[in-house]
C-alpha cells in the first residue's frame, strides 16, 4: 500500500468513517460518492459507524498473508456492524477454537502491518470479542 | 490550582507471562525472584500492539468516561520510552484515532517512566492559563528488558490517559497541587539505535528511585502542609512490587494506604503507565472527599508528586468504562516461546 493511499483512508481505518444517505438512510462502508440504492437522488454524508457488531462467518488462517506470519494461526471474519454494513476483519486477542458465529465484537485499533522495517506503520481496525 | 481530572482511561494487553516461565529459561530460582521483586507475572503486548495502539485504547476509554466532545481537547501529550517511531509523533496518531484533530497541539514526551506525569503537569498549566479547555496526558509503554537481564521479569506493557480540565461539575477529582524533584542521575538509560536499556543494578535503588520519590513526596507535603494521615491512599511508580512498599514505609504511610494502587505484582512495571494506572485503580474505588498522593519516578532522574482530592462526580462517571481490575483479571498466560515470537525476538 502506498503511503498517500493509507493517509487518505485514515478516517475509515481509524474511526470507521463511512457514509450515510440522507435519502434512504442506508449506511455505507467503505464510503462511496454515489448511493447504490438511490443513485442521483442520494445525499451522501460522512457518518462514523458504531464500533459494535457480530460475527457472521469466520475462518482460521494457517497459511498467513505477507507480514502476518507471526500471528498464524489467526482468525479472519465477516463482521456485521450494528449500523448494517458488513466488513472483513481479523479477530484479535482470541484463541481460534473459542470463536462462535454470532459472537458480539467491538472494533478496536491495532497495527495492521508496516511498509518495511524502516517504512511507515499501518494502523487500522480489528475485531475483539466482548 | 483550580484544575482537575475530567476523565481517565486505562488499557492492559491480554497476555501475561509468569516469573516461572522466564526463570526456567535462565536457570533462576522463581521463588527467590518473586520474593525479591514482589512480582508474579507481567503483561505482554500482542503481536499487533505497540505504544500507539495501547495509548489509543486508554484514550478512547478516557474520552468515553469524561463524556466530552473530543474536539474540546486542545492538547495531547504522550509520554513513553517505546514510541513506535523515532521521528513521527505517537500523539498525532492518538489525536486522529479519538477525533480530536485538527484544532489542537500535540507532542511526544520522554522521561523514562515519568513522561506521562510530565504531560499531566503541562496540561495543568495550559488549562489554568486558559490556553486550552481540556488537555490529555497519556503514559503508554511496551517496555523491553534484554533477554536474561533482571529487567525481563518486570518490563511490561500498558497505558493510562488522563483528561485535565478546569474545576467544576465535570471534574471527578481536583488536582490540589504538584511538586517535582529532578537531578542528573544516570541510573538507567538507553542509547540511540540500541534495542535494550542499561541500568546501574543496585544503584537504581537508594540514590535514584528512593531519593527522588521521597524528596518529591516530602516536598509536596511541606508545600501543602499535609501529613501522611491526611491521605486515604498513596501511589508510587512501580518498577516492582517491593520499592513502593518501602517508599510508603519510609514516608510513614501504612500498608493499607499503598496496596489498592499497587499493580506491579499482577502486571509488572508498565513504565510510563505505572504510577498513573495505580492512580486510576485507586480512583476506581475511592470515595468523594478522599485525598490521594501520587508520586511518579523517571530514571535519569526525577519524580512528580500530585495531591488529588476526589469529588462527587466520580460516582456517576467511573462506571462508563472498564475498571483497572477488569483489565488485570482479563488475561491469558503464554509460555516463553510465544513471548519470544510476540516480541519479535526470533532470528529467521
Ligand atoms: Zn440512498
Amino acid at each position: 500500500m502506498a503511503v498517500p493511499r493509507f493517509w487518505r483512508e485514515i478516517p475509515n481505518r481509524y474511526n470507521l468513517v463511512g457514509a450515510r444517505c440522507g435519502n434512504c438512510n442506508k449506511v455505507l462502508f467503505p464510503p462511496r460518492y454515489i448511493c447504490p440504492y438511490c443513485r442521483r437522488m442520494g445525499k451522501l454524508e460522512p457518518y462514523r459507524l458504531k464500533r459494535r457488531g457480530k460475527v457472521l462467518s469466520y475462518t482460521v488462517v494457517h497459511i498467513a498473508a505477507n507480514g502476518f506470519e507471526d500471528q498464524a494461526p489467526y482468525l479472519l471474519a465477516i463482521i456485521e456492524l450494528e449500523d448494517g454494513p458488513r466488513l472483513t476483519a481479523q479477530i484479535t486477542d482470541c484463541n481460534p477454537d473459542e470463536i462462535k458465529i454470532g459472537d458480539e465484537v467491538e472494533m478496536i485499533f491495532r497495527r495492521m502491518g508496516e511498509e518495511s522495517q524502516d517504512g511507515v506503520i499501518y494502523y487500522g481496525f480489528k475485531a475483539r470479542r466482548i | 490550582m483550580d484544575v482537575g481530572i475530567v476523565g481517565y482511561g486505562v488499557y492492559i494487553p491480554w497476555y501475561r507471562i509468569r516469573v516461572e516461565e522466564i526463570a526456567k529459561v535462565w536457570g533462576d530460582d522463581p521463588e527467590n525472584i518473586k520474593r525479591g521483586l514482589l512480582v508474579e507475572e507481567k503483561s505482554v503486548p500482542g503481536p499487533d500492539e505497540d505504544t500507539a495502539t495501547i495509548a489509543v485504547e486508554a484514550a478512547r476509554n478516557a474520552v468515553k468516561q469524561a463524556g466530552i466532545d473530543p474536539q474540546g481537547i486542545g492538547a495531547i501529550y504522550v509520554g513513553s520510552e517505546s514510541h513506535p517511531y523515532a521521528v513521527k509523533p505517537t500523539a498525532t496518531i492518538v489525536a486522529e484515532a479519538i477525533e480530536a484533530t485538527p484544532d489542537l497541539t500535540a507532542a511526544d514526551y520522554e522521561f523514562a517512566c515519568k513522561a506521562g506525569t510530565a504531560g499531566i503537569q503541562t496540561c495543568m498549566g495550559a488549562v489554568e492559563a486558559g490556553m486550552i479547555k481540556y488537555g490529555m496526558a497519556i503514559g503508554s509503554d511496551t517496555a523491553q528488558g534484554a533477554p536474561g537481564d533482571p529487567l525481563e521479569y518486570t518490563a511490561a506493557a500498558g497505558g493510562c490517559a488522563f483528561i485535565v480540565g478546569k474545576n467544576g461539575s465535570e471534574t471527578l477529582a481536583t488536582i490540589e497541587d504538584t511538586y517535582s524533584y529532578t537531578t542528573d542521575t544516570p541510573d538507567f538509560w538507553r542509547r540511540d539505535m540500541r534495542p535494550y536499556p542499561k541500568h546501574g543494578g543496585r544503584f537504581t535503588g537508594k540514590p535514584a528511585y528512593f531519593k527522588h520519590v521521597l524528596s518529591a513526596a516530602n516536598g509536596l507535603l511541606r508545600k501543602l502542609q499535609l501529613t501522611p494521615q491526611d491521605f486515604a491512599y498513596v501511589v508510587f511508580h512501580q518498577p516492582n512490587g517491593k520499592f513502593p512498599m518501602h517508599a510508603a514505609e519510609e514516608l510513614g504511610f501504612s500498608k493499607e494506604q499503598v496496596v489498592p494502587g499497587l499493580l506491579a505484582p499482577k502486571i509488572g512495571n508498565t513504565y510510563s503507565g505505572s504510577a498513573m494506572m495505580g492512580l486510576a485503580a485507586v480512583l476506581d474505588q475511592a470515595k468523594p472527599g478522599e485525598r490521594i498522593l501520587m508520586v511518579s519516578y523517571g530514571s535519569g532522574a526525577g519524580s512528580d508528586a500530585f495531591s488529588i482530592v476526589v469529588r462527587d462526580t466520580i460516582e456517576k462517571k467511573r462506571n462508563a468504562t472498564p475498571k483497572v481490575l477488569d483489565y488485570v483479571n482479563r488475561k491469558v498466560n503464554i509460555d516463553y516461546a510465544a513471548y519470544v515470537k510476540f516480541r519479535r525476538l526470533l532470528v529467521k
